[in-house]
């Protein structure tokens, strides 16, 4: 980084003004255990903002109707409104056309699709899917039912000490009958940024595609697909400021073509008769029966909002939180970080001598910071590490230095409890 | 802070880190007990001779309460009754659930109702449950772990 970047850095993270975006999302004025809450749990949920919250009590109130149905006048709008959303989302992720947009209603049912569509029809007995010990079990369950059912092969790309995958071993992996590479773009439990721009070239080497689990990425770092390349990107609203029960699904048009259809039901048809029935193209052959209307209207404000905020200037904003959180953890007493992978999202896991993380957890909730203790859905990920639990602290671009010197503070308290 | 103080009191954090009656017993009842939501896990091996338990210890890993509660149970449930143990067993769940006057529990007890300040804390209660569960599963005849999450 030359000194013009840094500068350049320094100046956006000064653009940046955390006290006055605050006050977009109510929730961070609650109180825990009769103190302010510091809410570090970003990776399991992040907070909604108000303009969300409002557009979806507006749609109840006013507007509500189903979708892709009725004539009149509410359902033509509630239907424009739905499908403003998977315009806002194929413009977010950069998409070819917002017919590669399906919505579901999470990050798991967006994988659990693909292994029901692509998986049944397009992979064969004997073949191979790659996996990596950084996966959320969302991204390793689905794979191992299908594989139990079709007799497939999964193999698991280690992670190192660092916490960063091995890719020598990665390119190892590979035999003609490696089809699938689904791999997630930051660890939700300790946060690597994996070199998925790298990992895709190799895997179109060799003629494999690519799932691209970014349910933590896109909220930390521009997600472009076509740049990218991959051929399926799965996340959830819910962990970017959007509301709970709204998944997106990117898939590339010329794939959705030839898969089958995922649930059957209404609106994924064209026609249907007792003898046949004809489905209807992408998006809405994977859509069936009445989607979250509400909800997904309610997260294209959340696109609004984001799209409204000076994105590199938060980027930068969230790597000084990071850098001043890893300083500040590594000084207190017995603590080691779990990991030191070469590019890290503000996703921080830990551990202290002798002290259980729920432990941890416990304690320092009791000064109002919220944070996770576990094996945050990840089992193979801390067991790599040779640990069953950590705790990990998520940050967001609402959080501030001072909430993080509470945390600090708090953790001291936890080992004045345990000494 | 009271509630903090209450649940990390100083015979707990003790307990927790230098467990009593920690290690394997051979050729005796013995039942794992899981916690998925947060992975502690123990095994429990309790010794049973005429009616009586004669020896108990416990093996695995947890959190501060699941140990402390681990090491205060096993020491508790040396030398009772399988009648007193199961007895043993109900009071603490009753304390514990908040289901039981302490008045009526306290005295049965003795020194195991200061894990009392887990009822504050309902995320925690499986932790202190746990080593009991496994306790009651041995009493009733299980073979099969007993999980906290049936």
């Amino acid at each position: 980084m030359t000194t013009q970047d840094i500068l350049k850095m320094e100046k956006r993270v000064l653009d940046w003004d955390a006290h006055t975006v605050r006050e977009d999302f109510p929730i961070l004025k609650q109180t825990m255990n009769g103190v302010p809450l510091v809410y570090l749990d970003n990776a399991a949920t992040t907070q909604k903002p108000q303009c969300m919250i409002d557009r979806l009590s507006r749609f109840y109130a006013n507007e509500n109707a189903n979708v892709h149905r009725s004539v009149y006048m509410l359902a033509e709008e509630a239907t424009a409104s739905f499908e403003e959303t998977r315009k806002l989302t194929r413009a977010f992720i950069h998409a070819h056309s917002k017919n590669e947009i399906i919505f579901t209603k999470g990050t798991t049912e967006s994988i659990n699709l693909i292994a029901q569509t692509f998986g049944k029809a397009c992979l064969e007995p004997g073949d191979e899917i790659i996996l990596s010990e950084l996966e959320h079990h969302a991204n390793i369950v689905p794979w191992q039912m299908l594989a139990k059912e079709k007799n497939l092969t999964i193999k698991v790309i280690p992670v190192l000490s660092t916490g960063d995958l091995d890719l020598d071993v990665f390119e190892a992996l590979l035999t003609p009958r490696t089809k699938l590479l689904a791999v997630t773009h930051i660890s939700n439990a300790i946060g690597t940024i994996n070199p998925i721009r790298k990992m895709i070239e190799v895997a179109r080497k060799n003629n494999i595609k690519v799932l691209i689990d970014a349910a933590q990425s896109v909220v930390h770092m521009t997600v472009n697909v076509q740049e990218l390349d991959c051929d399926f990107l799965v996340f959830s609203a819910h962990k970017m400021y959007g509301p709970t029960g709204v998944g997106v699904l990117y898939a590339k048009e010329e794939i959705l073509k030839v898969l089958p259809p995922y649930q059957g039901g209404g609106d994924m048809i064209c026609s249907v008769s007792f003898t046949q029935t004809e489905y209807a193209d992408a998006p809405q052959r994977f859509e069936a029966g009445t989607p979250n209307v509400a909800d997904v209207i309610a997260f294209g404000e959340t696109l609004k909002y984001l799209r409204s905020l000076p994105f590199d200037s938060v980027i930068a904003y969230e790597h000084e939180l990071f850098q001043y959180a890893a300083q500040g953890l590594s000084e207190i007493k017995g603590l080691s970080l779990v990991g030191k992978p070469r590019v890290q999202a503000p996703i921080i896991s830990f551990v202290m001598d002798g002290i259980h993380p729920h432990d941890i957890a416990t304690v320092i909730s009791q000064s109002g910071v919220a944070v996770r203790a576990g094996h945050h859905c990840a089992m193979p990920t801390t067991q790599a590490f040779g640990i069953p639990a950590t705790t990990r602290i998520s940050m967001s671009f609402y959080n501030t230095f001072a909430e993080l010197d509470l945390l600090f503070n708090a953790l001291n308290t936890v080992n004045k409890i345990f000494e | 802070m009271d509630n903090l103080v209450a649940l990390y009191h100083e015979m707990i954090v003790d307990h927790g880190k230098n467990p009593r009656n920690f290690g394997v017993l051979e050729g005796v009842h013995e039942l794992k007990g899981l916690n998925p939501l947060c992975g502690d896990q123990i095994t429990l091996y309790v010794k049973i001779e005429g009616g009586k338990i004669t020896d108990a210890k416990f093996s695995g890993q947890g959190c501060a309460i699941s140990m402390a509660s681990s090491s205060l149970m096993t020491q508790a449930i040396k030398g009772k009754t399988v009648v007193e143990a199961k007895t043993l067993f109900e009071a603490f769940h009753g304390l514990i659930m908040q289901e039981t006057s302490l008045d009526h529990v306290n005295p049965i007890l003795g020194k195991l109702a200061v894990l009392q300040g887990v009822a504050a804390y309902p995320s925690r209660i499986k932790c202190a449950t746990l080593a009991w569960h496994a306790l009651n599963g041995i009493l009733e005849g299980a073979d099969a772990p007993v999980s906290t999450e049936k």
